[in-house]
Parts: structure tokens; C-alpha cells; sequence
């Protein structure tokens, strides 16, 4: 386990967000520390997404303080906000890459729009990451029509980490995964995560990707975080929603098979 | 002897500088993608000048750039022969290092060739290949929606009315005022360049003939087309290409529902009802802007107008252009239709698919009309 510090990097208060009528957060709080692997689930529609995207600044909140390594994200200039942009990175379920680029070049597109580097150093970057997250050399020049789901989750993940931010924010990596795929994609999270020191704000419904490398779990139910704490923790929570949720069939048989992992 | 560069650039990125130390050299400060570029110019191979250690102890800041930058210089120097070992590195540094000399890309990579010749060659034959079995397709794809269409004529309940009266709706209906003003401002246009012509022999009058033969024969109708080419074609491939992206067409062939008869029927029969109404529509607003024009530029009256038009003028000329009407609407039709099946899993696709729909059915409704222009000077009509 990477060694983790009371610093915190994410600190959201009172988060109120609404669409319409229909509020999806009220008071939300959430610290996020340095360092950690932070799981964030919930039922559909409990806003994880709608948090993600309000943490980014991709959505303006219609109340409370987002800020990240201490900065607002929403009370910032322009400049500000781009510096801050650099230091994180974000991957959209199933990769959200530029359709009309190749692999490499979507990996290169924030080196490109960030810093001025030679053409021959941008490639032999890029291709690195690219090797990094698992993709084979002939996936390089591909363009993400011709690849599978979990290689444009890969891909995702390559340029979110193309610029090796502090912060990585994964929407649902493992979702539409088979469970081979998406235990191989756990194991790359947590290694990158040690190799390049990040903090990783990770979205899911994956209870095994919980078990496997979530330092912390958040639960988001009721409009606003329910529960922070590891997954012990959350064993003991006792609202209906993360007991179902911690306690069902399918935590019991992750739960079992974490353990097993655990012992060999 | 020792010497240090620092960076005068990107002051936010820290200091950063080398130090040569007997055969060790002394590297300091952030070691980041921002630094590395600037540290590569005053860069000269340590180890040919005998030196064999590189010492990260005073590097505070180390990315996957400076990673590599470090196992580049080791591994050119094993290249040649020669040992560079790495010192000093914290052991999150050693681990992203060693992440990254696993991932380095291989010596042997291929270099951007360039074209040659047969290259050429190939990618001219490559794109040959590619339009002679497009022309295959487009056939075969026309074969099946006609065969669909006779289907159709012997089990009428087999046509979707819904769809085909909503397209009629699309198509004919709300195309009128565009098409209706743009004949009439083609009218317009011939009334008043004829005069300025016919003038100069005295023979304003035969303006009448002028604008009857050429906006019946084939202005009337190869305008309208074009206009519907861009208005209804490209909207035939954009929705049946994102149909086709969302997996909808597969997912109605899974339910046994055919998209010939769902898709493609509705919008080529309602393409071929509505095309001759609106190039009747065209010939009427043409000849009522040629005739306004004649009598205002040239003191042509209406009633004047009329008889030379009625007694002058062949009704073949109007029966011509109305001949054209359906065979273009099924050209603009099948290759709208065309187009949008042929669109793959990227948004790229539709796009590009999108206008080459517009530009291929403009110029083969072009060409038909070239045909039908030799056709019926041979047939003498």
C-alpha cells in the first residue's frame, strides 16, 4: 500500500447539485486524502458521475465548495483553472477517445495541447504509456473503432495519465468488463497507481474492484455520502441501502473470493 | 572538473542541473516531462566521456518523462558497449523507473518510410478495387429493395402507410416553399438574360419559348433534384447511419423485421411520389416568375404569354421532365439509403458518409440526365 498522509487533496463541502425539481446531492461532504485508492458507489442515479463531473468543474454546482489541491475549482481564472486541469486526469466510461485519432495520437492530443515538446519525444512518450497500460505494440496506430471495449477502456486510461497527473478520476473502468478483464484492469490500476504516486477518485459498481484495491470506500445514498471508511467499515453501516448493498449475494461471493486471494 | 547548466525556462518547473563528480554525474531538481526537453539540449552523452553512474539522489521530482530520459541513457550506453548504472533513486523512484524500462519502445522500431512509387500505385489500385465494388453493392442493394418493392405490390399490407405518409410529409411537403422560390427566381433569371439577348434581333417574344423548353425540359426538374439531393438524401444517410451506429438495424434483424421493408421502402416510394409533384411544382413557379419578368422587362402581358406558351410550346418538353422525376428520386433514394448502411461503429463515418451521399447522388442524377438527353434526341422527342 502506498504510504498515505492526513493531506487532503479533494475536500468538497455542502455540495448541492440539482437538475430541474430533482436534487441530486444536498450537503454533500467528502475528504479525499493523498495517495489513496477512494471507491466511490451507490445506486443508480445517486450522482456518482454527477460528483465526478462536478469535481472536474465539468459541471457547475448550484451550491457548496469543491476545491482540489486547495484551490476552488469553480472560483478560479481561466489560467488558474488550466494549471489545475494539468494536474489531474480524467477517463469517461468506456474511454470517451477522439474518434478520428489513433491510439497514439489520443495519448499525445494533451501532451500536444499542454506543452511544446518535439514531435520524436511526443511519440516516444506517448507510446510508453501506451505500453504501460497493457496495449499491444500494433494497437498504437489503431483507431478506437477497431478496438475491443477493454482496450478503449486502456486507451482511456493512457490519456488520462498521459500528462502523469496527481489525480485520476475513473468513471466506471471496469464496467462492461468480463470479470478476467476486470480483474486485470484492477491489478493496472494499482500498480500505475503505486508506480506514479496517484491518487485515484474511482467510480464504480464493481464490488470486487472494491475489495481489490480500494484503500476507501464512499457510499452515496440519500443525497449526500452515507458512509467513508475501508471496507470493514462499511461492513458495520447500518442503513438498508449499504447493508443490502455490503451484505448481498454478490458482496458475500467477492467478499469469499477477496478473502481467499488474500490468504494464498 | 565540473560544470552545471540550469534551465532559464519554466520557472514553475524548479530548478534542475548536472554536476559531474569524478565518473558519476550529479543530477538534480524535477526531472519532468516539462524539464527533459530543455535538459536533451545541453545534453551530451555521459558516457563517452567515461562516466558510470547516474545519481538521482538530488532529484526531488521524477515523472514517466524523466523516467525514461534515465533508462534512455542507459541503455544507449550498454548500445555501445558501455555500463551506465543508476544510483540514488528513492524506491518509489526505482519503481517507476523500472515500470518504465519495461515499457520502452523497442530499437528496432520502423522509421516513417515514405512513399514510394509502387506505393502509389497501390493505393490507386487499393481505391479502384474500392469504387468497382461499391458500383457491385450499390447494384445489388438496388436489386433488393426492388425485389422488396415487388414483394410489396403483391402483399400491399406489407408497406409500412405510417412511415411512408410521415415521409411524404418530410420529403414533399415542407421541400414546397424552398423549391417553389428557387424556380421562381430561376424563372426570373432566364426571363431577364433572354431578353437582353433576344432583344438585340427583335425577337422578345420568343422569351416565351426560351423559359417553356428550358425550365420544363430540365431546369425545372434537375434543379429540384439537386435541391432534394442535399435536403432529403443527406437526412436518409444521417438517420439510418445513426439507426445503424446505435446497433438498431441489427437489433431489428434479431427481431425478424426486415430494414429494406422498414427503412429503405417508405423513403424511396414517398422519394419517387413526391419528386415529379415537386418538379410539377417547380415548372409552375418557373414559368409564373418567367412570365412576370417578361412583362415587366420586355411588355410580354400574361395573355400574350399564355397563348405562345399553349400553342408554341410541345406538351412533350413538360412530359420530358416529368419522365426524369422518378428515375432521379430513385437514384437520390437508394444511394442515400446506401450510404447510411455502410456506416461503421465512429461518428467519423456518418459524416463523411453523409456528404459523399449529397455529392454522388448530385452527380448521378447529372449523368441520368445526360442520358436521358441523348435518349430522347435518338428517340427524337
Amino acid at each position: 500500500m502506498m504510504e498515505q498522509s492526513d493531506d487532503i487533496i479533494i475536500k468538497v463541502r455542502d455540495l448541492v447539485t440539482r437538475f430541474g425539481t430533482h436534487t441530486v446531492h444536498d450537503g454533500l461532504d467528502l475528504d479525499v486524502r493523498r495517495g489513496e485508492i477512494i471507491g466511490v458507489v451507490g445506486g443508480s442515479g445517486t450522482g456518482k458521475s454527477v460528483l465526478l463531473r462536478a469535481i472536474v468543474g465539468l459541471l457547475k454546482p448550484d451550491a457548496g465548495r469543491i476545491e482540489v489541491f486547495g484551490k476552488s475549482v469553480r472560483d478560479t481564472s481561466e489560467q488558474e483553472y488550466r494549471q489545475l486541469r494539468r494536474r489531474w486526469g480524467v477517463m469517461f466510461q468506456d474511454g470517451a477517445l477522439f474518434s478520428s485519432l489513433s491510439v497514439r495520437q489520443n495519448v499525445e492530443a494533451p501532451m500536444r495541447e499542454q506543452l511544446q515538446l518535439d514531435a520524436p519525444l511526443r511519440e516516444t512518450l506517448a507510446g510508453i504509456k501506451v505500453r504501460m497500460v497493457g496495449l499491444p505494440e500494433d494497437a498504437m496506430a489503431k483507431y478506437p473503432s477497431e478496438l475491443s471495449g477493454g482496450m478503449r477502456k486502456r486507451a482511456g486510461f493512457a490519456r488520462a495519465i498521459a500528462l502523469d497527473p496527481e489525480i485520476v478520476f475513473l468513471d466506471e473502468p471496469t464496467a462492461g468488463l468480463d470479470p478476467i478483464g476486470a480483474a486485470d484492469f484492477d491489478i493496472l490500476i494499482k500498480q500505475l497507481q503505486a508506480a506514479l504516486g496517484l491518487t485515484v477518485f474511482f467510480v464504480t459498481h464493481d464490488l470486487d474492484s472494491l475489495h481489490a484495491i480500494c484503500d476507501r470506500v464512499a457510499v452515496l445514498a440519500d443525497r449526500k455520502v452515507l458512509a467513508v471508511g475501508t471496507m470493514q467499515d462499511m461492513l458495520q453501516v447500518d442503513h438498508p441501502w449499504v447493508h443490502e448493498y455490503f451484505h448481498g449475494p454478490r458482496a458475500r461471493a467477492a467478499g469469499v473470493a477477496a478473502r481467499q486471494t488474500g490468504e494464498s | 572538473m565540473a560544470f552545471r547548466v540550469t534551465a532559464a525556462t519554466a520557472p514553475a518547473a524548479g530548478p534542475f542541473g548536472f554536476v559531474q563528480q569524478g565518473n558519476s554525474l550529479l543530477l538534480s531538481g524535477a526531472l519532468r516531462i516539462d524539464t527533459v526537453e530543455d535538459l536533451l539540449r545541453d545534453w551530451d552523452d555521459p558516457s563517452s566521456r567515461g562516466i558510470a553512474t547516474l545519481d538521482l539522489a538530488q532529484v526531488s521530482q521524477l515523472d514517466t518523462a524523466g523516467a525514461w530520459f534515465v533508462v534512455d541513457q542507459e541503455q544507449h550506453a550498454s548500445r555501445h558497449g558501455r555500463v551506465l548504472t543508476i544510483t540514488g533513486a528513492t524506491p518509489a523512484q526505482a519503481q517507476l523507473i523500472e515500470t518504465v524500462r519495461h515499457n520502452m519502445p523497442p530499437h528496432d522500431m520502423a522509421l516513417t518510410r515514405h512513399l514510394s512509387l509502387l506505393d502509389r500505385l497501390e493505393a490507386f489500385g487499393r481505391k479502384t478495387m474500392r469504387g468497382a465494388r461499391m458500383t457491385v453493392e450499390l447494384l445489388s442493394f438496388l436489386g433488393q429493395v426492388m425485389i422488396t418493392l415487388g414483394g410489396i405490390v403483391v402483399h400491399p399490407r406489407r408497406l409500412r402507410l405510417t412511415s411512408l405518409v410521415h415521409h411524404c410529409q418530410e420529403i414533399g411537403l415542407n421541400a414546397v416553399p424552398i423549391v417553389a422560390l428557387m424556380a421562381f427566381l430561376i424563372g426570373v433569371v432566364l426571363a431577364f438574360q433572354g431578353a437582353a439577348q433576344l432583344r438585340q434581333f427583335g425577337a422578345e417574344v420568343f422569351v416565351v419559348d426560351l423559359i417553356a423548353i428550358s425550365v420544363l425540359r430540365e431546369l425545372g426538374i434537375l434543379l429540384t433534384a439537386i435541391i432534394v439531393a442535399g435536403r432529403s438524401g443527406s437526412a436518409f444517410t444521417a438517420a439510418i447511419g445513426s439507426m445503424k451506429m446505435r446497433e438498431e438495424i441489427d437489433a431489428m434483424r434479431t427481431l425478424g423485421l426486415d430494414p429494406v421493408t422498414i427503412l429503405v421502402v417508405p423513403r424511396v416510394l414517398a422519394l419517387m411520389l413526391m419528386l415529379p409533384a415537386l418538379g410539377f411544382i417547380a415548372d409552375i413557379s418557373g414559368l409564373l416568375g418567367g412570365a412576370l419578368m417578361s412583362w415587366i422587362e420586355l411588355g410580354v402581358s400574361p395573355a400574350v404569354f399564355q397563348s405562345r406558351l399553349v400553342g408554341n410550346t410541345d406538351v412533350w418538353h413538360f412530359g420530358v421532365g416529368m419522365i426524369k422525376a422518378p428515375f432521379f428520386a430513385l437514384i437520390i433514394g437508394i444511394i442515400g439509403c446506401y450510404q447510411g448502411m455502410m456506416v461503421g461503429g465512429n461518428a467519423e463515418s456518418l459524416g463523411r458518409l453523409t456528404s459523399a451521399s449529397v455529392v454522388l447522388s448530385i452527380f448521378m442524377v447529372i449523368v441520368m440526365d445526360a442520358m436521358f438527353s441523348i435518349f430522347f434526341s435518338v428517340v427524337g422527342v
